[in-house]
Parts: structure tokens; C-alpha cells; sequence
């Protein structure tokens, strides 16, 4: 028998309502669902319309839910149709296109409207909120006949709306009635430095300013303030607030404040209708920002499906201002009172600043600016309550600037409450990535991101993410290390060379096949690493597949954003000659190189050469590709050494540019960097290579493991030899050793860190016999590289399908 | 409406390696032509659907997917669409294969554009 099922009209196809729509789906509310929406669009993310303004999204991309998810999901929406009464006798919702339907329960989640202030002149051309897509749009238009504007509001929505003005090349005024912008969320401090940056952005001020007037005729011309002054202005954007949108439920003779009036269950005062968002008002407070509306909805989906829930107990508020490199953040309270202890750091230099409030040593409210990697933490902290203490201390405060380069611990995830929201942008919560993990076996971010959309759209939460991933898989999270090397196969990397080994497996088809890959020809992940691995095991044999490559090492060069690519041919040590110089120079001009740049590895980038003059511009260098796109050796930095530094005692630029004739061509399973120095003051950096070298008086110090790049680490110093002869010979130990043992795209940071430092000199300083084995096997590879410019001219048919542009 | 078409050939079936994209020009189009491990051939136009773009037919090729050469997002090399956790769709045109020559067809209106 199918009991029928109850009608719940949903009037409101935003955020808020159909984040609750979504939730009642998931807990398998059982209703007969309509909807219905007042814009033309499907339900999109309206948090993210700063984006767009910016530019670095569209509209397509910020669509929440296509019309296919409500045909998936049995929905019946009607988009461009407004409801105008509720009809609580013959419980009818009735639109302005005529239609009733009938509701067994229904969701009143109609939002806001830009709040338009009511002075003379507001209803001018050239004056819009910045709330929907039309105003967006609006705003893109106008960008790009007018060239003045105002932004009326010195909020978070009128500073990005300003922003992303001056990103389309506006010349932009923020009118604000204060002193200090965002001045509900943040302190003085935090205000000026926020004015500050802003300013240096290109946003002008004109602060403490009230408007009086908007002038003009049709159109709008400018600003007169109340103290008189004008400012000239040919498009006007207000963004000063919100204003609940509850006419429906007045009409319909519901209870309404300046929101509708809801309980904690979200009831409002007529029977079976709800409320949700930024139109309803709960005890008191109206609420602007995207968390609450997701913790109402919450609530709401889990009362309407009959799952027992506590009630809504109101949110604490935290804001994030989403403009690229204008980084604040702030959560409870913050402004100072006497109550308050108050924990500050302020950093001029860094522009930084940090605010911790406590109230009887609790955490109650925190501001930050400038960096805001501790503000999911901080969130946490003041939603709990948290009490604080010396090891919270530590963490939120750290030791002051770049902390020592490991990886911050973050505060534990165990205590965030199921239903706390992780991800602000699509609303997940803490559960719903947990049950993601236990339901899916789940073992990665990427995963989680494909199945609940967390980190999809701005990426803040990952590290929670991380986090609550390394919570849930705990010990297994361990285990799950043997996790295979792409989401293609569960084999781990020793998995699979054990596997080649055994099996002589040729190439990566036979290992795929063989090895049952789910994806029978792989991905862009596990090609190039089976590819390389096999390269490792049969060093004369293996054909290297130019399809297994990632591009910069299939074209060997570089490619850029636009499709161009960028030349660097070998400088042995970083030394070159007049007459080499000479050829760069001549080769520039004649191919019209964008930019000639010196390398952080003291090389010259060729930038911005055509992908069919690249052959021609190897050609005529007749210089050997200096490998700055490979997986391997690609440069050794040296300082200038004996030969005429007064302090060096070894020669450095010698030793480094045999070391990198000697190592250059061969792959590596990431890339690789030497530096060589002929005394302790390492003006070339061995500190941050992969293998670094100091000279002194009586031979040479090796370090290895070290790195600059995006995890920083200061290598380890690994031993201290006599003779070139043994430096040579360590080297040769230490990279081959890396090459057989390491994971493809594990830099050595990595690779000492996993393997042990002592372990690594325990098999290479331990046993000469070992050492010299690994010498004359990395000299048996070193023997089967040719320079793949000079291969690559060699071979027509190649270069003319990977370089050539047909026209037809 | 019957939108017309034209049909370009592009090059001679030997011509492209297996699983390594080739760039050409058909009347103002740029295209990224591919020859999959099956000998099938698929043509796009040579420009990601990702908000930043980008060239495309140096990706790598897996099957009858391939993955975009600056933002690795994977795309299907039938449809255009761009697979989960990213959304997208690249421009795709058919192709045929006629007495070893490679033919792709484009709608008038693109190819004039």
C-alpha cells in the first residue's frame, strides 16, 4: 500500500530554501516537492556573485542546481513565477500567474531585497543594488560605458562590489557614513589597515560622508552630501544593507518584525507554514550571511522528515571578505569593553593583525587581517565557547613570523559538533563529510569535494577537511598510506615496481592491463609515474612514451598560460660566455621573445616563443636544453669560489658544472636542484636544495633533503668527505638511491623525511660496496640519455606532429 | 532551421600519432584533433572550458578522455563535457575518416565566425 504523499511548497528558490529542499532529500523526507521562484535563473550561489563581478567565475559556474537536478530529484519548479498570498483556509499558495496549489506544509524562504536608501534621486537610471545576477550584470554594463562610480555602503557587499569595479577598470569612490568600514565586524585597528590595503588596491574613500542627494536628470550624475560637498559619479551602487523580503507574509496576514517571525523550530504564526533565511527573524536577530542559513535549514529539513532535532539556538556570525589578496576575517565579538581580556599581535611590516576577545577567560570573539589560515580554528573556538588555554595559545598565536616551516598542527576536529557547517559556500557540515568518509571509504579531499561539494568553490575549508579526514580514518589513515597511487588502481607505488619486477612488464598498457587498472589507459596521474618506473627498471630497454608525458616534457620546454612556451637552454654551474650570450640575444630578437628573465637557478628564460618556432629556436641556439620543465636534474647553483672569491677555499663553479654535466638528462621521480659553494657563508643557498654542497678548507659537507619551494625545509646534513672523487661518488649514491626508492613527484624533502635520514646514510655511508653498486648503476642509466632538442630535430615526423600548425 | 556545414579535411590519417594532440586551423577555428589508442579520431576546439583557458591539444589522452594540459580537468573527448568534481563543456565537432583523409565538419556559422 503507498500512502500518498504530502504537498510541500517551497515559495523561494534560493540559497536557503533549497539548501533545506536538499537536506529533506538526504534524510528522505517523503513529500511531493514544488517550488517555485521569482528570478528566471535555477537556484544559484549568491555568496559567490563577487566572484563573477570579479571575473574569476561566471554565472554557469555558480549555478548550485540545474534544472536537471530538479527533474532527478521529481521537483516541479517554476522559475519567473511569484507567490502573492498564502491562503491558510483552503491551504493554497496562489501567484501572480494565476495558479493555486494546494500545501500540506509549506517554506516561506523569499530572502532580501537590497536595501535602497530613500533619498532624492534614488530611483534615477544608473542607481542598482548588489544582490542578484541582474545587478551583476548591470554592474558588467556599466563598466564598460561609464567610467566614474560610487559605491554607497563601506560594508563587506559594497567593498567587494568596489572592487570589483576597479577590477573593470572603474574609478571608484566608497561613500561611507562612518569612520571605519565594516565596522559591524571589525575593530578600529583591523578597519584601517582594511582602508589602507583597499586604497593601495585602487578604491578611493570618502568616509564619514551621508548622502543627501542623488542628482542628475534621468540619469544619475553624482552625490551631494548632507554637509554640501558633491561628488561627481555616472553610476551608483547601493550596498547598505538588506531588507527581509516579507510582503508575501504580511499579505498573507502572518506575524512580521522587520523579518517574519519564526520560533526555534522555524514555525512561523500560521500553521504548517515555515520560514528560512535572510526573510525570517529568530529571536530577534535577522541574519545576512550564508552559515545561519544553512544551520535553519538544518533544523527545518530534519523537523519536516520527522528526524528528532533540538531546536535553533541562532548562529554566531563570521565574516569573510571575499576579495583576492584582502584577507580578513572575523567572528563574535570584537569590539573591546571592560569585561574583555583582550590578546593582540599587530603587524606592520607582514600587515598583519590578530584579536582574541576573552570574557572570563573565554573565547568570545576574534578578528583577523592579513592572514587568516587560523580562522576556521577561531570560528570553532568562539561557537563552542572554548575556554582558553595555554596549548590554544600556542596554537592560534604560533611563535610569530613563517613558524619554522613544518606544517601547523591544527586544533583537534573531534570536538566540532556533527551539524556544524565546514564549508559556508554549498552548506556542508562536519557529518556529512564523516559519513562521506565511513560510507565511501573515502581517503582523499578530491573525493570528498566530488561527492558532498565541499571545497568546490572558494577552497577555505580544505584544511578542516584534511583534518576531519585525518580524524575519521585515524590509525587507517595510516593504513590507507598503501592507498593506490591515483584513484585508477588501489596498488601502491612498491605495489606496482614488485609487480613489473615480477611479472617483466614492458609497458604502461601491459602494467594496466595486467594489474587491472579501472581505467583501462590510465589518467594524467598514474601514465607519467608508471612510465617513469618503468624507466627505472629497464634503464637500457624501456621506450620512453611521449603520450605518458606531461606536456613541458613531451615539447621539452615550458608552456605558459597562453600557449606559448618558454626556452632554457643548459648554462653549466650558471657560467656562460660572451659569445653564447651573443647567440641568446640574436636568437630573441629574430623569434620575438616576450621577456628574456634570469632563473631563480641562474639560467635565462627565453619566455613567450611560439609553439612552432620552438624547434627553430633550438635549432639555432645549437645549446643544450637546460631541462628547467623536467622531472630532473635542473640546475646547479654555485657561487663564484676560489677562482676569485677572496674567502673561497674550493672551487665551486668548477665542481658545479662537472656535477651538472655529469647528473644532467636524467629522470628523476620529481624535479632536482644542487647548489655548490666554496665556503660556509653558501651565498649559492645549499640549504634549500636537494642536494647542497659546502666547500672548506679540508674537502666538502653534503646535505640533502632540503627545499624552497611550496613545503620549505632546510636540508640535513648528511656526511663530510675528503676528495672530489668522493664527493662524486655520494652524489651519485644518494640520487639513484632516490630514483629507485622514491614516488614519482616526491621531492627529497619528502623522500628523506619518509625514509629516514639515518636509514638513507645508513645504506649509502654504511657499506662502500652498497654506495659503489648505486654509483655504477646511476652511470649505466646516465649512459642511455641523448639531449632530446638535438633528437627531436633529428626526427621529422615527430616534430612536425607535436610543433606544426596545419591550416586548411 | 537546417544549420549548413562544411566539412574540412584536416590532414591524412597517418599523419597523427596515437594519444598525442595536433593543432590546426580550420577557416577561423583552431582545433585540437586526437587519435585515440582505438584509431578513432575526435576534434575539439583548441581551447579549455576552464574560466582561465588555455590550449588543449597538448593534454594527455586516456581512453576517449582527456586531461587538460595547464588545469588537468578531465574531458570527455565524445561530448565536450567536463567530468566531476568540475563542470564544464568543450566545443566538439564530428570527424570522419574517408579513404585515409581526416574530416571535420563545422557549422557554417562557426567556421565564417
Amino acid at each position: 500500500m503507498t500512502a500518498e504523499r504530502e504537498k510541500l511548497v517551497l515559495i523561494g528558490n534560493g540559497m536557503a530554501g533549497v539548501g533545506t529542499i536538499e537536506q529533506i532529500l538526504k534524510l528522505g523526507g517523503a513529500y511531493d516537492i514544488t517550488v517555485f521562484g521569482s528570478e528566471p535563473h535555477p537556484n544559484y550561489n549568491r555568496i559567490m556573485l563577487s566572484y563573477v563581478l570579479e571575473g574569476s567565475k561566471t554565472i554557469e559556474d555558480i549555478i548550485l542546481n540545474d534544472h536537471q537536478w530538479y527533474e532527478d530529484n521529481h521537483i516541479t519548479l517554476h522559475t519567473g513565477t511569484t507567490v502573492i498570498r498564502i491562503d491558510e483556509n483552503n491551504r493554497q499558495v496562489v501567484t501572480d500567474t494565476g495558479l493555486s496549489v494546494h500545501y500540506d506544509k509549506a517554506i516561506i524562504a523569499t530572502g532580501s531585497n537590497s536595501f535602497i536608501l530613500p533619498v532624492p534621486g534614488s530611483t534615477k537610471e544608473g542607481v542598482v543594488g548588489f544582490r542578484d545576477i541582474a545587478d551583476c550584470d548591470a554592474m558588467l554594463a556599466a563598466a564598460k560605458q561609464y567610467r566614474t562610480a560610487a559605491v554607497i555602503g563601506g560594508g563587506l557587499l559594497g567593498l567587494e562590489a568596489a572592487k570589483g569595479l576597479v577590477n573593470l577598470g572603474m574609478d571608484v569612490t566608497v561613500v561611507h557614513l562612518l569612520e571605519d568600514l565594516m565596522e559591524r565586524q571589525l575593530d578600529r585597528t583591523a578597519s584601517s589597515m582594511l582602508q589602507a590595503e583597499l586604497a593601495r588596491q585602487g578604491v578611493k574613500f570618502a568616509m564619514g560622508k551621508q548622502t543627501a542627494e542623488l542628482t542628475g536628470e534621468e540619469r544619475v550624475t553624482g552625490l551631494r552630501f548632507s554637509d554640501g560637498s558633491e561628488l561627481p559619479a555616472e553610476f551608483v551602487v547601493m550596498a547598505v544593507g538588506i531588507k527581509p523580503n516579507v510582503q508575501l507574509a504580511k499579505d498573507s496576514g502572518i506575524t512580521v518584525n522587520r523579518g517574519i517571525v519564526v520560533n526555534d523550530y522555524l514555525q512561523t504564526s500560521m500553521a504548517d507554514v515555515y520560514s528560512v533565511g535572510e526573510c525570517t527573524e529568530h529571536r530577534g536577530t535577522c541574519y545576512g550571511l550564508v552559515a545561519p542559513l544553512f544551520e535553519q535549514g538544518m533544523v527545518l529539513a530534519k523537523h519536516l522528515s520527522g528526524v528528532p532535532t533540538p531546536g535553533y539556538e541562532g548562529s554566531v556570525v563570521a565574516t569573510k571578505l571575499k576579495i583576492s589578496g584582502v584577507d580578513v576575517f572575523s567572528a563574535g565579538e570584537f569590539t573591546e569593553t571592560a569585561e574583555h581580556t583582550v590578546i593582540s599581535a599587530k603587524d606592520e611590516w607582514k600587515r598583519t593583525y590578530k584579536k582574541i576577545l576573552l570574557k572570563n577567560n573565554i573565547i568570545v570573539g576574534a578578528v583577523l587581517f592579513g592572514d587568516v589560515t587560523e580562522s576556521a580554528s577561531l570560528q570553532k573556538l568562539v561557537k563552542q565557547a572554548t575556554e582558553m588555554t595555554d596549548e590554544i595559545y600556542g596554537e592560534v598565536m604560533g611563535t610569530g613570523c613563517c613558524g619554522g616551516g613544518g606544517a601547523k598542527k591544527g586544533l583537534s576536529v573531534e570536538a566540532m559538533a556533527d551539524e556544524e557547517i565546514v564549508c559556508g559556500c554549498n552548506g556542508v557540515t562536519k557529518k556529512a563529510i564523516v559519513d562521506a568518509v565511513t560510507e565511501n571509504g573515502f581517503t582523499t579531499v578530491d573525493e570528498i569535494k566530488a561527492c558532498t561539494g565541499a571545497t568546490r568553490s572558494c577552497g577555505g575549508c580544505k584544511p578542516v577537511v584534511e583534518q576531519i579526514l585525518q580524524f575519521v580514518l585515524g590509525d587507517s589513515f595510516q593504513q590507507s598510506a598503501k592507498q593506490g597511487i591515483c584513484s585508477c588502481t588501489p596498488l601502491s607505488r612498491d605495489e606496482i615496481v614488485a609487480e613489473i619486477t615480477a611479472k617483466g612488464l614492458r609497458t604502461t598498457k601491459e602494467v594496466m592491463h595486467v594489474l587491472d587498472w579501472k581505467q583501462p589507459e590510465g589518467c594524467s596521474k598514474c601514465r607519467p609515474a608508471v612510465n617513469y618506473y618503468l624507466g627505472i627498471i629497464y634503464p637500457e630497454t624501456h621506450e620512453d612514451e611521449k603520450e605518458s608525458r606531461f606536456v613541458n616534457e613531451r615539447m621539452s620546454a615550458n608552456i605558459q598560460k597562453d600557449g606559448t612556451y618558454t626556452v632554457v637552454p643548459r648554462m653549466y654551474g650558471g657560467v656562460t660566455t660572451p659569445e653564447d650570450l651573443k647567440r641568446i640575444a640574436d636568437v630573441s630578437l629574430k623569434y620575438d621573445v616576450k621577456v628574456v628573465k634570469v632563473t631563480g637557478g641562474q639560467r635565462l628564460d627565453l619566455i613567450g616563443v611560439k609553439k612552432e618556432d620552438v624547434p627553430k629556436v633550438w635549432e639555432e641556439l645549437d645549446m643544450p636544453s637546460g631541462y628547467a620543465y623536467a622531472k630532473s636534474l635542473r640546475t646547479v647553483k654555485t657561487c663564484v669560489g676560489s677562482q676569485f672569491c677572496r674567502f673561497g677555499t674550493q672551487d665551486s663553479m668548477e665542481m658545479g658544472a662537472q656535477l651538472e654535466r655529469k647528473y644532467e638528462r636524467l629522470d628523476m621521480p620529481a624535479k632536482f636542484k644542487m647548489a655548490v659553494n666554496g665556503c660556509p657563508r653558501n651565498c649559492a643557498e645549499s640549504c634549500t636544495k636537494d642536494i647542497g654542497i659546502v666547500g672548506n678548507d679540508g674537502g666538502w659537507e653534503v646535505f640533502i633533503g632540503g627545499n624552497g619551494g611550496i613545503k620549505p625545509r632546510i636540508a640535513d646534513a648528511f656526511c663530510k668527505v675528503r676528495t672530489d672523487e668522493e664527493l662524486v661518488e655520494v652524489c651519485s649514491a644518494v640520487m639513484q638511491y632516490y630514483r629507485e626508492t622514491g614516488n614519482y613527484l616526491e621531492r627529497t624533502s619528502e623522500w628523506v623525511e619518509r625514509m629516514g635520514l639515518e636509514h638513507i646514510q645508513s645504506v649509502i655511508l654504511g657499506s662502500d660496496d652498497n654506495r659503489k653498486e648505486l654509483a655504477a648503476r646511476i652511470d649505466f642509466a646516465l649512459a642511455q640519455v641523448s639531449d632530446p632538442w638535438k633528437k627531436m630535430l633529428d626526427d621529422n615526423s615527430t616534430r612536425t606532429a607535436l610543433f606544426e600548425q596545419t591550416r586548411v | 532551421m537546417e544549420l549548413s556545414s562544411r566539412e574540412y579535411a584536416v590532414g591524412a590519417a597517418d599523419d597523427f600519432m596515437l594519444q598525442i594532440g595536433r593543432v590546426v586551423n580550420a577557416g577561423e577555428v583552431e582545433l585540437a584533433i586526437f587519435r585515440t589508442s582505438d584509431g578513432a579520431f575526435y576534434a575539439v576546439e583548441n581551447h579549455s572550458p576552464h574560466p582561465k583557458g588555455g590550449p588543449l591539444a597538448e593534454g594527455i589522452v586516456s581512453g576517449y578522455y582527456l586531461y587538460d594540459p595547464l588545469h588537468d580537468w578531465k574531458i570527455d573527448l565524445r561530448t565536450g563535457e567536463v567530468q566531476a568534481p568540475d563542470r564544464g563543456q568543450a566545443t566538439v565537432h564530428p570527424v570522419t575518416v574517408d579513404g585515409g583523409v581526416v574530416k571535420v565538419s563545422l557549422p557554417e556559422a562557426v567556421a565564417r565566425l
